[in-house]
């Protein structure tokens, strides 16, 4: 490493250092931050040496990567953003703080995946799905796909493990030469009714899509979800045993067993480590607190919320909706998601922009109750099972009620 | 109205649905339903004829691209222009809104638009994102707007149609003015979407779509607290 990026790299570790001791945060954004300042190629000269996957897509990102990295621990030490960091400033920060190691999985906001491209130079890198997120400062979908097509054109040695049940991702990786596709069937379709390539009408028909206008069609998956296991491209059926609930969270699994396989890890060998994943900064934690059995789950977007409806018992819910900056301030995407699933069950809805939620909900028709606190939900839901839905800061606001479950 | 039903039409989900536009559809069909009214909703997608017999048509939002196609198939297809003939409402937001005109900038460049309200649009010197409040034209009836917009176009309005409201919170048009209405049709930039913050101009749309001049009001505690936070929240 050139002298510059040790003293960048070092500068780096001690920015982050101060940062978390000085009680203002985990120290994962501002240490890559100053690193980058000193020497901009730091993160191509902490790459180096390293075997690299990178991990993308609008949801799943950061439990993708926490079973990715369980996967290939059995192999070597791997650095990772297990923070969620992930933009360039968190993977610098990350790969500083780790030292040498052998691998390195980083997830990747899809927006930065060009850059991170080029500078880590990965073996492989994972593209989950694409869908509405923020539209009122992110990329459309469109768009996205576009971005990414582009930036793997310009990487046609890195493989590709794509998503072949999402029209947009497998627009975008179609072109590369080695990709390796999987299918963990896919709930939400509301972004990809029009063909990429051409403009047609996308037909679905079971797990299966076509454009019904150009050859653009579903690519026949390496690596498939069933039931609740995973079959690899042998045939051989893995049972996934997680402690991570939802069949969303089979196919995290799954797309983690295909990119360990790009390191040769064998799934096989992979499979009993990913059960070691029990949360994911907070997600899915179970906490209980005056004998309610809280469970938190994490729903930013269109998709994610019918993600969580499935994972979601029958108990009472509690939904709680911000839209501060890092949200997006805009809550017209509560119309995109179809609440039925939660009819006949007890809803409490809290936060900010409750009052959304609220014509939200009775437009779909559920009854529900508004609370002003979380102390005040907990208060009303009997001992038992709680189920909290939120979105990114109400999400985090609870968490710190929670003295910051992991 | 239809005579069985009232029938809502939203054109083209496929293509234009970014914002919650589904929820404007959901809110009429609702408040139709609480009334008694019979409903059929009917989702056409941008393959399918358009039915030029429907009481209303929605319009969403949506990218460019998918902009630019609604256009040439609305065109194409004639149907909205027959439905607007025989004096169907017609509810258009955002990129919908700005389809209604003469021209709409996509892509880099200007595209036709269906003709059907005097204005045109062309792109903004920034992109609008943010609440959009304003004062409703008197001769509606209706309170204050309140939306939130996210668009890159600025629209400008012939003498032919009548600004929906002037802008006291938001860009909306140009800064000034906010939307555009003529007859039955009605365009604007909220989105939230429009009428989950707007209830009484859903009520609106039904009128002129069902032809009752009086509809028994609804319990709109909930849309009117989130009215009144809003309110507050962009107060200076």
């Amino acid at each position: 490493m050139p002298l510059r990026a040790k003293v960048a790299s070092s500068v780096s570790r001690t920015a982050a250092a101060l940062s978390r001791a000085a009680g203002r945060g985990d120290g994962s954004v501002i240490g890559g931050w100053i690193g980058l300042k000193i020497d901009p190629e730091l993160l191509t000269h902490l790459a180096a040496g390293r075997s690299v996957a990178l991990i993308s897509g609008t949801n799943g990102k950061t439990t993708t990567t926490k079973l990715t990295v369980a996967a290939l621990e059995g192999v070597g030490r791997v650095a990772t953003n297990a923070f969620g960091a992930n933009m360039p400033t968190g993977h610098t920060s990350a790969l500083a703080k780790a030292g040498a190691t052998p691998y390195a999985v980083l997830e990747v906001d899809e927006h930065y995946l060009a850059r991170v491209l080029e500078e880590t130079r990965p073996r492989a890198v994972a593209l989950l799905n694409l869908s509405r997120d923020q539209l009122d400062r992110a990329k459309e979908v469109a768009m996205m796909a576009q971005m990414w097509r582009e930036a793997l054109a310009n990487h046609p040695d890195v493989h590709v493990v794509a998503n072949a049940d999402d029209p947009m991702v497998t627009w975008a990786a179609m072109r590369s030469p080695a990709v390796t596709w999987f299918s963990a069937g896919q709930r939400w379709h509301d972004d990809s009714w029009v063909c990429p390539e051409c403009g047609g009408a996308i037909e679905r028909a079971g797990g299966d899509w076509r454009c019904t206008n150009c050859p653009l069609r579903r690519p026949r998956p390496h690596w498939v979800v069933e039931e609740d296991g995973v079959v690899d491209p042998t045939g051989a059926w893995h049972q996934v045993k997680l402690q991570l609930p939802g069949t969303v969270n089979i196919g995290n699994a799954a797309t983690a067993l295909a990119v360990a396989a790009q390191f040769g890890v064998r799934p096989a060998d992979a499979v009993l480590r990913l059960s070691s994943v029990t949360s994911v900064a907070g997600r899915y934690a179970q906490v209980e607190r005056d004998g309610r059995l809280i469970r938190l789950l994490l729903a930013k977007n269109p998709a994610s919320w019918l993600e969580a409806f499935d994972m979601a018992e029958a108990a009472p819910t509690l939904l709680s909706i911000n839209a501060r900056d890092p949200d997006g301030l805009d809550t017209s995407w509560l119309f995109d998601v179809d609440f039925s699933p939660l009819y006949g069950r007890r809803v409490l809805i809290t936060g900010d922009r409750a009052y959304d939620l609220a014509v939200r909900l009775q437009v779909n028709g559920i009854p529900f109750e508004h609370v002003t606190t979380f102390a005040d939900a907990l208060e009303a839901v009997p001992p038992g099972r709680l189920e909290v839905i939120a979105n990114y800061t109400a999400f985090q606001d609870i968490r710190a009620e929670l003295d910051r479950v992991n | 109205m239809s005579t069985e039903a009232l029938r809502i039409v939203w054109i083209y989900p496929d293509l234009l649905s970014t914002y919650g536009d589904r929820g404007n559809m959901l809110i009429l069909a609702a408040r139709a339903h609480a009334r008694g009214i019979p409903v059929e909703t009917i989702e056409v997608r941008s393959d399918q004829r358009l039915p030029d017999s429907a009481d209303l048509y929605l319009i969403g939002g949506g990218e460019d691209g998918p902009q630019a196609l609604a256009s040439q198939r609305l065109n194409t297809d004639g149907g909205l222009h027959r439905a607007v003939a025989r004096g169907s409402v017609v509810f258009a937001v955002c990129a919908g809104y700005q389809l209604l005109g003469a021209s709409f900038f996509a892509k880099g460049a200007s595209f036709p638009g269906l003709n059907l309200l005097d204005l045109y649009s062309d792109r903004g010197p920034s992109r609008a994102v943010g609440e959009l409040h304003g004062t409703i034209d008197p001769r509606l009836g209706l309170p204050p707007l309140s939306g939130f917009e996210n668009h890159g176009g600025r629209t400008h309005l012939g003498p032919g149609v009548s600004p929906l409201a002037q802008v006291t919170t938001g860009i909306g048009n140009d800064g000034t003015s906010e939307g555009a209405w003529r007859g039955n049709l009605l365009g604007t930039y909220s989105h939230g979407p429009a009428l989950s913050r707007n209830p009484a101009m859903a009520d609106l749309l039904l009128r002129w779509a069902t032809g009752a001049s009086y509809l028994p009001p609804l319990d709109d505690t909930w849309a009117d607290r989130l009215r009144h936070e809003r309110q507050v929240a962009v107060a200076p």
